[in-house]
């Protein structure tokens, strides 16, 4: 019932499925044949549910042992517990890419569901575009990476999977990125289905912010919970490594964060079509550009995929159809789009059209350094790796003047400002800002971190001051305030949220800038201190765990005297793999992390040694509770009527045709 | 053809995605090839002279070498760092053995017991011509080495002309070592 041929029966009846959902709509939209068009719907379901059917079945053979199945073979083994049993389904490549498409199936099931209210031809359409690109995805999937593919004779036991993927932030980490990546897909179908029909407007920009919206929120989540992950499992005391596959996914982000704020532009005042066109395109495009680097070997990464060139190569001409046929179509229809608003610089369009030149630029920076290696080599025959260094340089100074405008941003009207008015409102907050500068002077050293510091304690302040002085604290009476608040629209309040959790996050990471840590040799018993704490080695002992052996030390952390934790940091070997990993002891208090990792033992006997990695961490929490709060910010307003309701006009003039 | 915002609008992104997409396909062809490798380890000691170094022999193989005897050879010599714990060392024997018949090659155990080393390299016959113990690896590090097996064409006079970070074999030999011997 659910076995692996029957899984790769599902997945070959998907692909036709989104073929026919890719070619059938686009014609009838040409023909205007509402038939063929209303079609689109119900093939993104059934298509949907082929390859829900497909991907039950491998976590099925998965789940069941079957090691018949080469991918459970090489990625499972009998031991191993149920959860990653079900979670290493997407641990590796084919199964990775299977939930890719999956997702992109939800993706266009959702559009079928939840975009009832969107005209049927531009339905249709959007729907006909994610079809294709799920086409293309399930053909790479059949063709390259089949994950359903047998080996004969069937192993005993399977080779298990690498335990530093043994662990429930990285298990649920894939399948939140990958809705990130391929959530923005729906605005770049929505993007294409635009340049087809030629034709962009308010309504367009209300329809395709929600999915952009959403997308953000994964992604947003998606990339926080990778840095957390590699802060407590890797055990390298950081957070972000500027490695080529974190770069993968902050490109998307940043054109994604500016596709979100150049939309709201679209909606309110037709303006910047043409830009937020091409950022919804961008933005998908570097989603996929990111999977293809990752999964064809070309970049070198911590994060490495089995490389397989032949791979690449498939995926780049999928790439070269999805992206450059989108681009053709940019230059060939783009100028039918014509601009109504024209707007002064000193207006909350003019610094939405600030934020997104300083994101992009942001992102340029990001994808110079991360392509220049593989370039670099490829011209000059010359390895060089473009690391920390360059880009702390060049992308700090360009978020200091983004910070500065998200402040003021949010406290400009529409169309005109008058900036005395504005500064009048930003008194409060440039106050608190002041202050904050202050302290910042005194707890952190180093011109930029001070300065990031107190501009993101801007951000949080003028974005509060904002959303007060709207529901009218302070002018208005408890009724008044409690009136305002409930109807003070959810986008303005999901904006503020969301600008007070990049301002945390920021934040994080200016405290993050001033983290100290000490590489110590200690005999059980003695004493070592760091930045103001003393850290005890008070034993240290070996024990037998499920599949691998550990050593585990106890290290007391006293603070004046006083005690302020016991740590028990580990370092398992797991036999089976011949692979060690450090289970890294942190506690924190929100404030600091006192973070502690155990490395090897020397010599025997009363000359035993344990070498010790004490790490303090002040704020690094705040970086990841600064990502969620952004997301959470993101889903607020997603909740707002005006996303989910549509255009009121063209549904209420529906209803009139009806009846 | 006059340049307007709106013509850089569309061209950039097409000219930058096109630019990327020849490049990406160029790095793919030359994967393949063998051409281009993002992971390959360029050592910078190609090119110069073989470092100082006095090495003791292994268990029943003879004295080891300095630099001054490897620098005296006249023939061009295969310089190999191995260990017995290394997997990719255990595979690489047998071409190492083939590659042995046509040219000499000087074995340093890397990091390794030189009981177990010696035990390892006698099992199935051995493909050094001379063996020596780098036991606490420090001369690995003058010569640059970031893991076994890696493995030095050095030329009579002791300089470097070729450094390879995969275990060998006869293909190997036939493609990157033996067009760099006609020259010597």
């Amino acid at each position: 019932m659910f076995g692996p041929e029957q899984g790769h029966f599902a997945l070959a009846l998907a692909c036709v499925l989104a073929l026919v959902q890719f070619a059938v709509p686009l014609w009838g939209a040409n023909r205007r044949d509402a038939r063929l068009v209303g079609l689109a719907p119900y093939l993104a379901v059934s298509q949907l549910i082929a390859l829900g059917y497909s991907f039950l079945c491998l976590v099925m053979c998965a789940v069941s042992d079957d090691f018949s199945v080469q991918n459970v073979a090489a990625n499972s083994a009998v031991s191993k517990p149920l959860l990653y049993k079900i979670t290493g389904v997407w641990g590796n490549h084919e199964g990775s890419v299977l939930l890719w498409t999956l997702i992109l199936a939800v993706c266009g099931g959702a559009v079928s569901l939840f975009g009832r209210n969107l005209p049927d031809i531009l339905r249709g359409r959007v729907l006909a575009i994610l079809g294709g690109v799920s086409a293309g995805f399930q053909m790479f999937c059949l063709l390259t990476s089949d994950p359903f593919d047998r080996v004969f004779p069937a192993p005993m036991d399977g080779q298990g999977m690498n335990p530093l993927l043994q662990d429930p932030g990285l298990a649920f980490h894939p399948p939140i990125l990958y809705t990130g990546y391929v959530g923005f897909a729906v605005p770049f179908a929505f993007a294409v289905a635009a340049l087809i029909e030629g034709r962009v407007d308010a309504a367009w920009g209300r329809w395709v912010r929600p999915w952009a919206v959403a997308a953000w929120c994964f992604l947003t989540c998606g990339i926080a919970l990778g840095s957390w992950w590699s802060y407590y499992v890797l055990g390298w005391g950081g957070y972000w490594f500027w490695d080529p596959v974190e770069n993968a996914s902050l490109i998307p982000w940043l054109t994604g964060t500016a596709l979100v704020h150049s939309a709201i532009v679209v909606e309110k005042r037709e303006g910047l079509k043409i830009w937020t066109v091409l950022l919804a395109i961008a933005t998908f495009s570097f989603s996929l550009s990111g999977t293809f680097l990752v999964r064809s070997g070309i970049l070198n990464s911590v994060h490495a995929f089995a490389n397989d060139p032949a791979r690449g190569v498939f995926i780049l001409a999928l790439l070269a159809i999805v992206i450059g046929g989108s681009l053709a179509l940019f230059a060939w229809r783009a100028p039918s789009l014509t601009s109504t608003g024209l707007f002064s610089p000193i207006s909350r369009e003019g610094s939405l059209v600030l934020n997104n030149i300083l994101l992009c630029s942001i992102c340029a920076v990001v994808v110079t350094g991360t392509m220049y290696p593989p370039f670099m080599q490829l011209l000059a025959g010359r390895t060089i790796s473009v690391g920390k260094p360059f880009f702390d340089a060049a992308t700090i100074p360009l978020t200091l003047p983004l910070l500065l405008a998200m402040g003021v941003g949010t406290a400009l009207p529409w169309k005109r400002a008058q900036l005395a008015r504005t500064f009048s409102h930003l008194y409060a907050a440039a106050g608190i800002a002041a202050i904050g500068l202050v302290l910042c002077f005194w707890k952190l050293s180093g011109v930029l971190p001070i300065a990031c510091g107190a501009l993101a304690i801007w951000v949080i302040a003028a974005s509060a001051s904002d959303v007060l002085r709207r529901i009218g604290i302070g002018h208005t009476s408890a009724q008044g305030v409690w009136e305002r608040m409930k109807h003070l629209p959810r986008s303005s309040w999901g904006a503020a949220l969301a600008h007070i959790g990049a301002g945390i996050t920021v934040l994080g990471l200016c405290g993050m800038s001033q983290a100290q840590h000490a590489i110590v040799e200690v005999h059980i018993g003695e004493t070592r201190s760091l930045a103001g704490d003393d850290w005890t080695l008070l034993d240290v002992h070996d024990y037998i765990g499920p599949n691998y052996k550990a050593m585990q030390a106890d290290i007391a952390i006293r603070h004046n005297g006083k005690l302020v934790t016991i740590l028990h940091p580990e370092k398992r070997d797991f036999t089976t793999q011949s692979q060690t990993t450090t289970e890294v002891a942190i506690h924190t208090n929100f404030i600091t992390d006192l973070y502690g990792v155990i490395g090897d033992r020397h010599g025997t006997g009363k000359d035993t040694t344990y070498v010790l990695r004490l790490h303090r961490n002040p704020l690094a929490p705040w970086m990841w509770l600064g990502g969620l709060v952004m997301a959470i910010g993101g889903a607020f307003s997603l909740s707002d009527r005006r996303m989910r309701i549509g255009a009121p006009k063209r549904a209420a003039a529906r209803n009139m045709a009806r009846a | 053809m006059n340049v307007t915002r709106r013509g850089i609008l569309t061209a950039v992104p097409i000219i930058g995605a096109g630019v990327l997409g020849v490049g990406f396909w160029r790095m793919l062809s030359d994967m393949r090839s063998g051409a281009f490798d993002p992971r390959a380890i360029k050592n910078p000691n190609v090119g110069k002279p073989i470092p100082g170094f006095a090495m003791p022999g292994l268990p029943g193989l003879g004295d080891g070498f300095t630099d001054a005897e490897l620098k005296a050879q006249h023939r061009p010599v295969l310089v190999n760092f191995f260990a017995s714990w290394c997997i990719p060392c255990v595979a690489e024997m047998p071409g190492l053995r083939a590659i042995s018949r046509n040219m000499p090659i000087w074995g340093i155990a890397y990091e390794d017991k030189p009981e177990n080393a010696s035990a390892f390299i006698q099992r199935d016959g051995s493909p050094y011509a001379r063996v020596a113990s780098d036991r606490h690896g420090r001369v690995a590090i003058d010569w640059g080495v970031t893991g076994v097996p890696e493995s030095f064409l050095v030329a009579p006079g002791g300089r470097i002309i070729w450094h390879g970070s995969a275990a060998l074999d006869p293909q190997i030999y036939e493609a990157e070592i033996r067009p760099r011997l006609a020259g010597l």
